[in-house]
This record gives structure tokens, C-alpha cells and sequence, in this order.
């Protein structure tokens, strides 16, 4: 005790401190905050399984029966790729209902998360998950996905998938983390504010190609560090910061006298 | 020396002259280590020719990296070779720079030097003199006494431009004719394509939400060339569909939509970017140049942003086989502004 | 002839080119012109020397590029444009980045040279409107500079649209848009830009020649224009101990400056290439080849003329008439057209005016500290403030993304903000001046505090000052602050108004918009009656009264700053 008293006074002894602090604050929050809902493990198929699910977390906004009410959408027909892809991503259960649901950590795990795509999926016919060869990029062709994706998608994702404004505060978030059966999923149903690309209007093979390319654009930028992708705004913030910024650190130097 | 410029400050306050403060000269020349020290000195020359050294391995880490890197098409393989020989040019510039800058600071004199400036104007007998030499000359030419000389001269220079400007402006302007910005190649009975590929559109296959980017009808082989790509940039449609109970349509328009499907030129009316951001839930469409946004729902009237007019609509309707086409051409140019838009 | 110590072949080549031409005048009057030092002297050199690497990398880049809009179909190593039709122009900008060796470093070293070159330009700028370098003589030269920042405009919006890809793309269709918006003559004046119709084939092989030919030709000439004054008015220098109006205190340019600028050149250059080696700029492929229908999110041109597009964003749509049939776009034509029109109209002839409410005729070739013109200082720093909140306007997509803003919010906010924060960021920067004038007063009649406390017998605390040596004073009192113009009466002696009164009046009102609140610099006088503790006395004789008058504020009261108080 006695070491440990008359270190009291180091300068360091506020960061161990509040170290110490937060580890045990960290730690209590891990022990002792709530879980999400799970089902019963009694039950008997995914259906029910979702279905328990479903009543636990989602029917408080979309109804018992998933029939929706006043700015909340029914769930009847948007099938299991809408669930997987929401649910999937962290974006249901939302903490707040308004236009925009952005990607936050999975509350489910992939098990319930099927469990609760297959309950809706009951409810009525709609879009199914993918199949894994449906999203592989290496079975799509990144030229024709370019084609597609910038003719469809760049004007609200960019031309590389980094993210862009939409109005009143919604956006399009950045592409280069998200899954390529989510990306699938996203494009079929058409989620929040993104347009619905059935497989009309992108078939399932282009729909591929897109994913191809995402996924090529993931290796990086031929000419070095990419800057976020941002385009001619970043370029130009860098100019200053780097190139004017060294250079008047440069011309300081020149014009100082040398001691 | 003249006196046009007073080294003394003073200021013009209408006629009181303050005192100032006398100018303390250049200030002392203080010695570097260099100037004191010999070993000073000859470490600042090494540091010199180090640098300079640095240089010479730049430029040949260049020459060699510029060999080795082969690029073989991919991201990686082009990434590293412009880093490699990127880098090689850096150090090579850097070097030489920073060697020669050093040396400036530390080894050359830095005693400063006094120079004395002249005012700009030339002094008075020179300007006499111009002036005369002007003089004579003109007296030579005649011109004085030859008005109508000077006239004929200055008319004759200030025309002959014109022949050149005149070919070189009507040429450049194509065939001038304005007129085309009335009319897009969408006809009554032009079926809807799907952009890029040219796919044709079932209404059914519009589903409630769905946007599709289209284009006219057109063969394959007319699409590889310039002349499509100047009608397309009148000519793209955005297509979308609504729940019939959210479109609000005047009596005109109603029967330009089919069963909640909707087509608008998908040319802002601002100044001419394609407006591409559909918004599915709120039926707006938002320009990513300068957010003009326009309400599908409502005549794609224009709810923000610095477009005035509404994006013109396409009407259309569905053929026998089931596929969209147009009824007939817009009502009115589309695209930006322009002054005679309406004549 | 007379011997030198230099090598045979140097000597000999020496006397040819002299007896050809006469350089040894030259020689003489030039290898060791003395230029003054001063790091911020070197802004305008960063400009000469990206231009120089832009010159050295667009020769490399126009034995790749192919300035035609004919369509091919791509068959080089990049696979996410394999098959796809694009232009010549596209495709060989697509084959010098991925087919030739160092051709994507020369791209890029070329494209962040060009914004360096417009960064260097603004930045230069800012210091010789801060300096006060462009009074007498200068005019001209400021004037030639301005030009050639339009240029680098012109030749910065040609370059970066030579690829044809999307994004460039979508800017020449926002050009089209804005001149078809000219009133009378815009439908003619698009045909004439394009050959025809948007997009048509005729404007990428015209924006190559511009930009490798007219453009840079005319920027060459102005250059070395603007290099000329340089040589004739010589360099300006900031004051200083023994730097006066008629003299130049400095550095010989042989081998001083050769060494530091032609050092200088060499690090510019290395910088580029730095950035050219490891930061990615425009990747066309990204983009695609041009077509009228795609647009990417975050749509905007290089930062340059992000005011421009800025002022396009802000403006409201509801501004556009329709008078006998014909269409008039203001909410087109006042962005696009006067808003940039003003702004760089009051660039441009800010010099005469400065030179009309000062009636200054002469040659000023010691720089003003920006303290000492404050309001010279605060209409820069509202003109720059107006610049840059129309270039965050232009990325108000970008901001919304990365803040977590409504795109909305933030046009609503600058709509407001270009009005009021420019006006506030005035008085703001004056105000600062102005203290940190009667800041220097203080330091002048006071000197530096020491921290130094003394107590005498008869319990007085005093802190010790420790007056200023001469050179330190020198910076502080050796200006002169311009007084508001005295102007002749309305009528004269028999009671005749004049003519020209009422002009002279609006010179005079402006002058006093810009002298009335002014901070004089310290006499002799005051600091001797500051040093002579408490004796007020000496300050009562009416002569010392007016020089007793340092500030005045625009009431015209008098402010007296001395405090005799430790």
C-alpha cells in the first residue's frame, strides 16, 4: 500500500485512474445491460421460432399480423430478402422510426434472422434471399455491372459506391463494406428511400455483374491512396492541405536565415 | 537622384509636418555557424552533397523502377509502378531542391545588399525628347494635314478583322438551326427502352416503386453513333410507378400516365444534368448537380432548388403486346431554358 | 578583352554570344540584381513553377492523348471497361493510364500541378492585396495577374474535360445550360460552342486546342509580362530597418537566388510528383465514358470553380420571367453571370479605387503590414469569406454526407450566410486591426512587460518595461495612416457651386468609409511625454493636442489610448 500511496501524486496516476474507471464502468454495462428478446428454444420450426421473434420485436411498430399502420409499411409481401436485408444489416429493428434506417450492428444473429425472414416470407409470396451463386462477383462481369450500376446507381451511391446526399438529410450509404447477397436483397426490394430494381428491370444476371463490380472496386485505386473516393471537393481540399501546406512549410524554411 | 520620393515618412495632413522617428538602418549582420565555425561549414557541405547524393539514387531508383514494373492491366500491378517511379522522380526533384537551397543558407554569403531604385517615369528632357521624336515623325507622315488620310486608314484597319471573324464565327456554329431544340425523336407509337441495353418495357413488368432510365425504341447499330448520342441527350425518360391514390394529375394529364406509371424527361429544367435520384418514398426526384427537386406525384412540379419549371412529361400508354410506348412527342423543349423557348 | 579566371570553353563562349549580341550588358546590369527575401515573396513562384511542370507533363500526356470524339469499343487490360463504347478521347485516356509506362503518374502529376497552380494563384493573390503590392506602380501588374488567373480557369476547365468522361461531361452540359440562358444570343452561342446541338463531335478536338495551344500561349505571354514588371518596378520589400521607398535591401540574384528559386523549383516539382505518386486524382474509368444519362452523387467541378457552382446551388428557381414570349432565366443568369461578374470586377479594380479615396500619386514600394490598412484587410478577408462560402455551398452534398446534415438546411444557411457573413467577417477583421494597431502603440510607448515586479521604499509596485530597440520600433511606427480626403469647398469665394462637387463628395464619403477610424502611428513626441511619468502638462500645449489624436471613431470624438498606468 504504502508504493501505491506515495505514487498518489505522479502525473500519470488521473490516467490510470480514469482507466481504471472506465474498465469498470465498461464492465458492468457488459454484465449487466438488457438482451435482445429471444425466442423460445422449445420451438418447433423457423415459422414459429420467427414468428415469436417477430412478436417481440418488430410487432410494436408493424403490427401483430405485420398489416403496418400510419408511416409504418406492412410486411406482407416483401418476402424473406427484404427481412434478411433489413434485419441483416441492423437497420430493423429501427430505434426510431423516420425515412432514413442506417446500418447498425446485427441484433440478430444469422439463425433468428432466418428465422424471422421465413415467418414474413409466410405471410405472403414476395422476393426470396439469393442463392450463393446468384451474388458471387466471380461468376458476374465487372464491364457490363459499370455499365449498369452507373446508369442506375451512381447518381445516389456515386460512381463508386462511396455514398451520396439525398434530400432533407436521407443519404445513400457507402456500398464499400455491405455484403454481396445484401446488395442483391437491397436492389430487389427496394429499401426505404431506394427505387425498386426488380428483376425486370435489372435481371438477376446483371444484378450479378453489378456485385462484381462493387466488389472489383474494393482492390483500390490504381493511382495510390483513393482520398474517400469523394471526387474533385476532396482532391481539392488535398491540394491545400498537402501540396500548398508543404509548400509554404518549404518557403518558411527557404526565407528564414540558417542559424 | 531625385526627389520625387521622400525617404522620410511623412504625411500629407495639409501642411503639418509631424516628426518621425529616424529609419535605424539595415539592422546587424549577425554570422551563421557556418561563417564562425569551419567544421560548421564543412557539415554543411556534406549535408549538401548528401542530399545531392540523394538525388543522383532518386534518379536512378527511377530509371530502374521504370523498367522493372511491368503494368499488367490490373489496379495492383499499375498502383505499384506509379508509386515506384513516383517515388524515384520525388527523391531525384527533392534532392537536388533541398541541396541547393541548403546550400544557399548556410554556405553562400548572406550579406545583404543595398540596391537604389529609380522612379519609373522617365525624367523630363527624356520625355522632351520622345515627345519631339514623336513629333517629327508625324510631321513626316503627313498625317496632320491629311484628315481624310487618317479616317480612310483607321477605317480600312478597324474592317479587316471581319475576315477573318466573320468565316471563322458562321462556320463554327454547325447549321445554326435552334429550331431542333423544339423536338426530341420520341414519336406517337416509339416504344419504351430500357437504357443502356435497349430491353422493351411490359407495364407489367413496372412494379409499384420501380424507376427504370429510358430510351426511345432504336436499333442497335444506330445507337453506336454520334448523332444517337445527341438525340439521347434530349431524349432520356425516367420511368416510375405509383399507387394511383398518391398521383395527383390534372384533367389534361390524365390520360399520359397508365394505371399509376408516370414518364418524365429526365433532363433538368435548371441547366440540362439528368435529375436521377428518384426517392421512393417521398415521390421526389432530386438533381445531384444543384438539388432542384421535383414531385413525381405532382406534375413533377418543382418543390426546391433553383430549377423554375416543372420536367416536361412523356405521354404514354401501352401497345397491344403489352409494351409502353409514347403517344407522342414532348409538349414542350425540353432541358434548360433559353430565350426564344416559347416562340 | 579582359582575362577572367573561368575555363577555356566558358570564356570562349563567353566572347561569341557577346559579339553576336551584346549579353555582356545584360550580365552586368542583371547577375546581381538585388531582390529582397521574404518567404512570402516565394507564393508567386509556386505558381511559375507548377506551370512549368504542367507545361512538362502535358507534352508528355499529348503524345498519348487522342483529341477525338469517335467511337470506339474498348479492348485494353481494364476489365470494368471491357467492350464498352466510348470515345477516342476516353479510350486513349484509359490506354496512357493503364498501357504506358509513367502515364498515369504524368496524369496525375498534371492534374494536382493544375490545382496547384490555381491554389498557388489565389494564394499569391492574397498576399499582394494584403501587402498593398498592387498600388503605384503595380496597377498594371495587378491587372496582368488577374488576367492570368482567368486563364488558369480557362485552362483548368478545358484541361480537366478532355477525357470526356461522366463527370466533365455533365459540366459541359451545365456550360450549355448556363449560355443558352444568355439572353438573345444563348441558343446561338451554343450552337457556336458545340458545333451544333449538345453534345455533337466537334467540342472535345476544340477544348484540346484551346487548351494545348491559345490558352496556354496567352498565358506564357502574360507571364513573361508580368515578369517584366517585376524586372522593370523592381521587387517590393516588407518594411524593415534601412528598407526604404527608394532603395531595395537584399540578396544578389547570382548565386542566391538561383540557388534558392531554382532550389525551389525543384521542390515544387517534387512535391507534385509526391502527390502525383501517392494520392489519386480523377479516375476517369470511375466516372465512365460521357453519356447524356448517367450523373454520379457528388457531382461538382475541380475546386476552382466550385464558387461557380456554389452560386448555381444557392440561388432560388423562382426568378425566371417570361416578357412577350420570350424567357428570361435570372435565376440562371444572376448566379452564373453577375454574381461571378461582380466578384471579380471588384478584383480587378479594387487598385483605382483604393488609388481614388487616397489620391496617392506616389510610387509605393515598401508593403503595408495588413494592420495598418484595415479595411483594406477586412474587404479582402469579406471578399475571401463570400469565395469560400460559395465553394462549401458547391460541396453542401459532401457536407450533408459527412456531418450528418440536411442537404436543405445547409443551402438555407448559405443563402444567408453569403450576405451577412461576409459583412460580419468586415468588421470583424477590422476591428482586429485597429486593436492590434493600438496594440503596437502600447509596445511602442510602453516597450515590452518584464514580469519584472519592484517595490520602492514608499511601497509603490511598478512592473519594469523594457523599451523597444530601434529596429523594433521602426516596423511599428514607420507607416502612415491615410487620412480621409479634404475636399475644395461646395461654392466657391463668390458663392458659384461647382461642378464636380457632388462626385468629389462620394469620393470623400467613400474615403471615409475607409480612413475615418484609423490608428496613427507613435511620435517622438508622445513617447517622450509617455516616458516622463505623470506629467500630464506637457500634453495640455496646443501644438501636442493634434498629435495627442490617435483614434478617432466615426463620431469624432476623440479616443486617447495612452494610458500612463502600469
Amino acid at each position: 500500500m504504502k508504493a501505491l500511496a506515495a505514487r498518489r501524486h505522479h502525473r500519470l496516476t488521473p490516467v490510470v485512474l480514469m482507466l481504471l474507471a472506465l474498465l469498470v464502468t465498461g464492465g458492468l454495462y457488459a454484465v449487466l445491460s438488457p438482451t435482445s428478446a429471444s425466442a423460445d428454444t422449445a420451438a418447433t420450426t423457423d415459422i414459429e421460432a420467427g414468428e415469436k421473434l417477430f412478436q417481440a420485436n418488430c410487432a410494436t411498430c408493424h403490427g401483430i399480423n405485420a398489416e403496418g399502420r400510419d408511416e409504418v409499411p406492412s410486411l406482407i409481401g416483401v418476402g424473406a430478402a427484404s427481412v434478411n436485408f433489413q434485419v441483416g444489416t441492423g437497420r430493423m429493428p429501427m430505434q426510431m422510426n423516420s425515412p432514413q434506417a442506417p446500418a447498425k450492428p446485427a441484433q440478430f444473429d444469422a439463425e433468428q434472422t432466418n428465422q424471422l425472414a421465413a415467418y414474413v416470407a409466410s405471410l405472403g409470396p414476395g422476393p426470396a434471399t439469393p442463392t450463393e451463386e446468384q451474388v458471387n462477383p466471380e461468376l458476374g462481369d465487372a464491364s457490363n455491372g459499370s455499365a449498369i450500376f452507373r446508369t442506375n446507381c451512381a447518381m445516389c451511391h456515386n460512381a463508386v459506391g462511396a455514398g451520396g446526399a439525398l434530400s432533407e438529410g436521407k443519404y445513400a450509404p457507402a456500398l464499400t463494406g455491405t455484403t454481396p447477397t445484401h446488395i442483391y436483397e437491397a436492389m430487389l426490394t427496394g429499401p426505404q428511400s431506394m427505387p425498386v430494381f426488380n428483376d425486370a428491370t435489372i435481371t438477376p444476371e446483371e444484378k450479378r455483374d453489378v456485385i462484381a463490380y462493387l466488389v472489383q472496386q474494393r482492390e483500390g485505386s490504381a493511382g495510390g491512396a483513393d482520398l474517400g473516393n469523394l471526387g474533385p471537393v476532396s482532391e481539392g481540399l488535398w491540394v491545400w492541405i498537402v501540396g500548398i501546406g508543404a509548400l509554404i512549410g518549404c518557403a518558411v524554411w527557404i526565407g528564414a536565415k540558417s542559424s | 537622384m531625385t526627389e520625387h520620393n521622400s525617404s522620410e515618412l511623412t504625411t500629407s495632413t495639409g501642411g503639418q509636418q509631424l516628426e518621425t522617428f529616424p529609419d535605424p538602418g539595415v539592422p546587424e549582420h549577425k554570422l551563421r555557424m557556418a561563417d564562425k565555425d569551419p567544421k560548421a561549414a564543412k557539415r554543411a557541405e556534406r549535408q549538401t552533397v548528401v542530399l545531392f547524393a540523394i538525388s543522383i539514387l532518386g534518379t536512378i531508383g527511377m530509371i530502374v523502377a521504370f523498367f522493372v514494373f511491368r503494368l499488367e492491366g490490373t489496379t495492383e500491378s499499375t498502383r505499384n509502378a506509379n508509386l515506384a517511379v513516383g517515388l524515384g522522380l520525388f527523391f531525384a526533384l527533392m534532392g537536388i531542391g533541398l541541396a541547393a537551397v541548403h546550400w544557399a543558407k548556410t554556405l553562400m554569403s548572406d550579406h545583404e545588399h543595398v540596391d537604389e531604385r529609380h522612379p519609373q517615369r522617365g525624367s523630363d528632357d527624356v520625355r522632351e525628347a520622345a515627345i519631339a521624336e514623336l513629333k517629327a515623325g508625324a510631321e513626316d507622315s503627313g498625317i496632320a494635314r491629311r484628315p481624310l488620310l487618317k479616317g480612310a486608314v483607321v477605317t480600312a484597319l478597324a474592317l479587316f478583322p471581319l475576315t477573318i471573324a466573320v468565316p471563322l464565327v458562321s462556320s463554327v456554329g454547325g447549321d445554326w438551326d435552334i429550331s431542333k431544340f423544339k423536338h426530341t425523336i420520341w414519336k406517337r407509337g416509339t416504344r419504351l427502352a430500357i437504357d443502356p441495353n435497349g430491353r422493351l418495357i411490359k407495364a407489367a413488368d413496372v412494379t409499384i416503386g420501380s424507376v427504370v432510365h429510358v430510351i426511345p425504341d432504336v436499333p442497335e447499330e444506330e445507337r453506336r453513333s454520334h448523332e444517337w448520342i445527341t438525340e439521347k441527350a434530349k431524349a432520356v425518360v425516367l420511368l416510375v410507378r405509383l399507387d394511383p391514390a398518391d398521383l395527383k394529375e390534372s384533367e389534361e394529364r390524365k390520360t399520359w400516365s397508365h394505371e399509376g406509371i408516370v414518364a418524365y424527361s429526365k433532363i433538368c429544367t435548371h441547366v440540362g444534368c439528368p435529375v436521377a435520384l428518384y426517392e421512393q418514398q417521398t415521390h421526389h426526384l432530386l438533381c445531384p448537380c444543384h438539388q432542384s427537386t421535383f414531385d413525381v406525384a405532382d406534375g413533377a412540379k418543382v418543390v426546391f432548388g433553383p430549377a423554375k419549371r416543372p420536367l416536361p412529361q412523356l405521354p404514354i400508354a401501352v401497345d397491344d403486346e403489352g409494351y409502353l410506348i409514347a403517344q407522342d412527342d414532348f409538349d414542350e423543349p425540353v432541358g434548360p431554358s433559353y430565350w426564344g423557348r416559347l416562340k | 578583352m579582359t582575362t577572367t579566371q573561368a575555363p577555356k570553353p566558358v570564356a570562349a563562349t563567353a566572347d561569341y554570344l557577346d559579339q553576336r549580341t551584346g549579353i555582356s550588358h545584360a550580365v552586368k546590369g542583371f547577375a546581381r540584381k538585388v531582390f529582397p527575401d521574404h518567404w512570402s515573396f516565394l507564393l508567386g513562384e509556386v505558381a511559375l513553377y507548377s506551370f512549368v511542370v504542367l507545361l512538362i507533363s502535358g507534352v508528355f500526356l499529348t503524345m498519348f492523348f487522342v483529341p477525338s470524339m469517335g467511337l470506339v469499343e474498348y479492348h485494353g487490360p481494364l476489365s470494368s471497361m471491357s467492350g464498352q463504347l466510348m470515345s477516342e478521347a476516353f479510350a486513349s485516356t484509359l490506354k496512357l493510364s493503364f498501357e504506358v509506362r509513367g502515364g498515369l503518374l504524368m496524369r496525375q502529376i498534371h492534374h494536382w500541378a493544375a490545382l496547384l497552380f490555381m491554389a498557388s494563384i489565389v494564394t499569391h493573390m492574397m498576399r499582394v492585396f494584403f501587402t498593398g503590392a498592387f498600388r503605384k506602380p503595380r496597377e498594371l501588374n495587378w491587372m496582368v495577374g488577374f488576367v492570368l488567373m482567368i486563364l488558369g480557369l480557362l485552362a483548368g476547365f478545358t484541361g480537366y474535360s478532355l477525357p470526356d468522361d461522366v463527370l466533365s461531361g455533365n459540366g459541359l452540359r451545365i456550360t450549355d445550360g448556363v449560355v443558352k440562358s444568355i439572353p438573345v444570343i444563348g441558343s446561338y452561342l451554343s450552337y457556336f460552342i458545340f458545333g451544333g446541338e449538345f453534345p455533337g463531335e466537334d467540342i472535345i478536338p476544340r477544348l484540346f486546342t484551346l487548351h494545348i495551344l491559345v490558352v496556354p500561349a496567352l498565358i506564357l505571354a502574360l507571364i513573361g509580362l508580368h515578369l517584366l514588371f517585376v524586372v522593370l518596378h523592381k521587387h517590393t520589400q516588407y518594411p524593415g530597418g534601412g528598407r526604404t521607398n527608394n532603395n531595395v535591401v537584399g540578396f544578389p540574384l547570382f548565386p542566391v537566388y538561383v540557388a534558392k528559386a531554382g532550389g525551389f523549383f525543384f521542390i515544387v516539382f517534387g512535391v507534385i510528383a509526391l502527390m502525383g505518386a501517392t494520392m489519386a486524382i480523377n479516375n476517369v474509368w470511375n466516372y465512365g465514358p460521357y453519356d447524356p444519362s448517367p450523373v454520379g452523387a457528388g457531382a461538382q467541378p475541380d475546386w476552382y470553380m466550385l464558387f461557380l457552382e456554389g452560386s448555381l446551388r444557392l440561388m432560388p428557381g423562382q426568378p425566371e420571367f417570361v416578357i412577350a414570349g420570350w424567357t428570361l432565366s435570372l435565376n440562371v443568369l444572376i448566379p452564373a453571370v453577375v454574381i461571378p461578374g461582380l466578384l471579380f470586377t471588384f478584383l480587378a479594380v479594387y487598385p483605382f479605387v483604393e488609388a481614388a479615396v487616397t489620391k496617392d500619386k506616389r510610387e509605393h514600394h515598401v508593403l503595408d503590414r495588413p494592420r495598418n490598412v484595415p479595411v483594406r484587410t477586412g474587404l479582402g478577408v469579406a471578399f475571401l469569406t463570400a469565395f469560400i462560402i460559395l465553394a462549401l455551398a458547391g460541396s453542401n452534398d459532401l457536407i450533408a454526407t459527412h456531418f450528418h446534415l440536411s442537404i436543405n438546411s445547409i443551402t438555407w444557411v448559405f443563402r444567408f450566410a453569403f450576405f451577412l457573413a461576409p459583412v460580419a467577417a468586415f468588421w470583424i477583421t477590422k476591428r482586429i486591426c485597429l486593436g492590434l494597431q493600438r496594440k503596437d502603440r502600447e509596445l511602442v510607448l510602453h516597450g515590452h512587460e518584464t514580469g519584472r515586479i519592484v517595490r520602492f521604499a514608499n511601497g509603490e509596485y511598478i512592473e519594469v518595461h523594457k523599451p523597444l530597440d530601434e529596429q523594433e520600433r521602426w516596423l511599428r511606427v514607420g507607416y502612415e495612416a491615410n487620412r480621409p480626403l479634404e475636399i475644395a469647398p461646395r461654392e466657391d469665394a463668390r458663392g458659384v457651386r461647382r461642378k464636380g462637387y457632388a462626385f468629389d463628395r462620394q469620393l470623400q464619403k467613400l474615403s471615409g468609409f475607409f480612413f475615418e477610424d484609423r490608428v496613427e502611428p507613435v511620435t517622438p513626441a508622445e513617447l517622450a511625454a509617455a516616458h516622463s511619468h505623470g506629467e500630464h502638462d506637457q500634453l495640455d500645449s496646443s501644438d501636442s493636442a493634434a498629435q495627442l489624436d490617435p483614434v478617432r471613431d466615426a463620431t469624432g470624438h476623440g479616443v486617447v489610448t495612452d494610458e500612463h498606468k502600469h
